[in-house]
């Protein structure tokens, strides 16, 4: 099965499609999505065996040799997070079948998602920069209709934001790409890193990785470049939230992650010192969001900035530990953001205010989302053995490893404010007495949202228990990205 | 007060099928010459919206009883199906296949897959650009 690395892209692309034609009949779309989504996560699983058995996979479209056509990659690391956003997708759909509304399902509502998908996977898979363009673009598209979907004041409001921002990323990214082009002169990933390492990244090239910087710092979210990220998130339903919290900010991480272990690795003393530096500096600037809202969704929301400054820190160590640390907090960081966003969710459905001023007692009532809840938050400060604990430590412990102390101790202080960003959540919703009367729910739809929320936390609890047997494929990603010949030569290996 | 439209509508209806076969013109010198799917399916976008502006959205609609979501729709699978029946064949995703045919018209022919690609693209291109009209044009 040469094309086996492409199965994750093609099959919601392909559901999608098949979603067109039963635009008004919901269930139809609801059992296809789910099908869709399930053969996906088999093909992405039975992709990770076969990277793992055999090696990097590469498929290069249309039988052209390598340089020449579009080729697709999929590496150990690539192949995790493809499976990872089809399995944390796989719950939110089947979370918002009780909490989107008919309204929205009637409206293209699933096929966006799974063309998101496809966009992701493709972003995540492709080896060619300008097909990471493009895909880029797959994602935007489907994002843009899933943040205006419902047409509220708020909504419209923040999707215009959101859309000016990322169109003006996108020329910035075909700007930077054409730079690139036109020194290096082709497209293809393994090829520009090799005829980078030829004219060994001359001043130029230092300039069109900080500019690399820039684009996808903005899609990913770090210091100077994400102000557009609270206003434009908090806006859509909680489902949509939680897919973007948990994948779109995470693609702009992977490219970084990407361009800067394949590309510009001949003077890290100026490009990885500065992605150094806005690393730390992105961490402090979510702390300070984290502490400062009352706001259910804002919180979590900073939260997210702050992850991304973590997994920045630990790429830009760019030696084993923190290599691996920060493959192994990416994906816990996609898992445990899109069990808080569900659980949030579930919280203000409950009491109908999304306010922690206005919440209180509800362990009385809902004990187990309670306790849930408590769970994830610790798994989201790296509290051991859950999920947050490895990852974070193998980063501190690359930072130590590359004098980095300094940064090493700000990533534990950010722990903390971590830690009581979320505790207060609990403190204020969970414990007290009721500020209220609660809202009318009905029990029924409670459970059916429970039932994603649970699943989502006991896969970030098996995550984080699980380290030891998931280490190999950890290891795995994390020895290509420190030594990108071993990605070249399964490129150009003809 | 009624406006007479009979020039514009005449002419409409003469100036129609001289666009749309260059678009079906275009749409298939695309392998050889400038053209393809992309400007064939805009040329019949254009000449589409010159009905629409000779007449109403309501004549347009009976005319062409397409729903244009669906248009786009098949015009995806196409492309899709045309790239991904490479599947079948354990070849890299669109390797194409392409042979001399001899066609009872128009003589030996060379009859390439790209062509059926080119035709998703061309259905896509039709099927967004009119569903984007008349979201906007039908809106009151």
């Amino acid at each position: 099965m040469i094309n086996l690395l492409l199965f994750p892209i093609i099959i919601p692309f392909f559901f999608a499609m098949i979603l067109l034609f039963f635009k008004e009949q919901v269930v139809i779309q609801r059992v296809v999505t789910l099908i869709g989504l399930a053969l996906s996560l088999v093909a992405s699983c039975w992709l990770v065996a076969t990277v793992k058995a055999e090696g990097i996979q590469t498929v290069t479209l249309g039988s052209w040799p390598a340089p020449f056509g579009i080729t697709m990659v999929s590496d150990m690391f690539s192949a995790l997070l493809v499976t990872t956003t089809i399995l944390l997708t796989f719950f939110v759909v089947l979370y918002s079948f009780k909490t989107i509304g008919v309204e929205r399902e009637r409206f293209f509502y699933y096929p966006a998602i799974l063309f998101m998908i496809t966009g992701i996977n493709g972003a995540f898979t492709t080896g060619d920069i300008f097909n990471m363009f493009v895909f880029f673009e797959v994602l935007l598209i489907a994002s843009y209709l899933l943040i205006v979907l419902g047409g509220e004041k708020r909504q419209l409001r923040e999707s215009i934001k959101y859309i000016l921002v990322n169109v003006i990323s996108s020329a910035l990214f075909v700007i930077t790409v054409a730079y690139l082009y036109s020194v290096i002169g082709t497209l293809n990933m393994a090829d520009i890193s090799v005829k980078i390492a030829e004219i060994n990244q001359p001043g130029i090239i230092s300039v069109i990785a900080i500019l690399f910087l820039i684009v996808f710092g903005i899609k990913g979210a770090i210091f100077p470049l994400y102000f557009w990220l609270p206003g434009s998130y908090a806006a859509p339903p909680i489902p949509v939230l939680a897919l973007f919290g948990a994948l779109l900010t995470k693609v702009g991480v992977y490219a970084i992650t990407r361009t800067y272990t394949l590309f510009f690795v001949h003077d890290l003393a100026f490009t990885h010192q500065f992605l150094l530096v806005l690393s730390l500096l992105t961490i402090i600037a979510g702390c300070i969001g984290a502490l400062a809202y009352f706001d259910l969704k804002q919180i979590i929301i900073y939260n997210i900035v702050i992850a991304v400054g973590v997994i920045l820190f630990g790429v830009a160590q760019m030696n084993t530990a923190g290599m691996e640390g920060a493959i192994y907090y990416l994906i816990h960081d996609m898992l445990i953001k899109a069990a808080l966003f569900v659980l949030i969710g579930i919280i203000i459905y409950i009491t109908g205010t999304s306010n922690l001023r206005e919440m209180g007692g509800l362990i009385k009532t809902h004990a187990s989302l309670g306790w849930f809840y408590l769970i994830a938050a610790f798994g989201l400060a790296g509290i051991p053995p859950l999920s947050g604990f490895l990852g974070k430590l193998l980063i501190v412990k690359g930072g130590f490893e590359a004098d980095h102390a300094i940064g090493s101790i700000v990533i534990l202080a950010s722990s903390l404010i971590v830690l009581l960003s979320v505790i207060r959540i609990f403190i204020y919703a969970f414990w007290g007495e009721l500020k209220q009367p609660l809202p009318v729910t009905s029990k029924g739809s409670y459970r059916a949202m429970m039932i994603p929320a649970v699943a989502l936390v006991i896969i970030t609890i098996a995550y984080g228990v699980g380290a030891e047997w998931l280490m190999p494929y950890m290891s795995d990603a994390a020895n290509v990205l420190t030594d990108p010949s071993i990605y070249i030569d399964a490129v150009l290996k003809e | 007060m009624k406006t007479n439209d009979v020039i514009l509508q005449t002419t409409a209806k003469v100036v129609f099928f001289i666009i749309f076969l260059f678009s079906i013109h275009i749409f298939f010198t695309g392998h050889y010459a400038p053209g393809g799917g992309f400007v064939g399916g805009l040329l019949t976008t254009g000449a589409i919206v010159l009905l629409l502006l000779a007449f109403d959205l309501r004549t347009i609609q009976q005319i062409l009883p397409f729903n244009f979501t669906i248009v786009t729709a098949i015009g995806l699978l196409l492309a899709l199906g045309t790239a991904a029946g490479s599947i079948a064949f354990n070849v890299p995703f669109f390797t194409h296949a392409f042979d001399d045919f001899t066609l009872p018209l128009f003589g030996t022919t060379s009859l390439h897959t790209a062509m059926l690609f080119d035709s998703g693209v061309y259905l896509v291109v039709v099927g967004s650009a009119i569903t984007i009209i008349q979201s906007i044009g039908g809106d009151d």
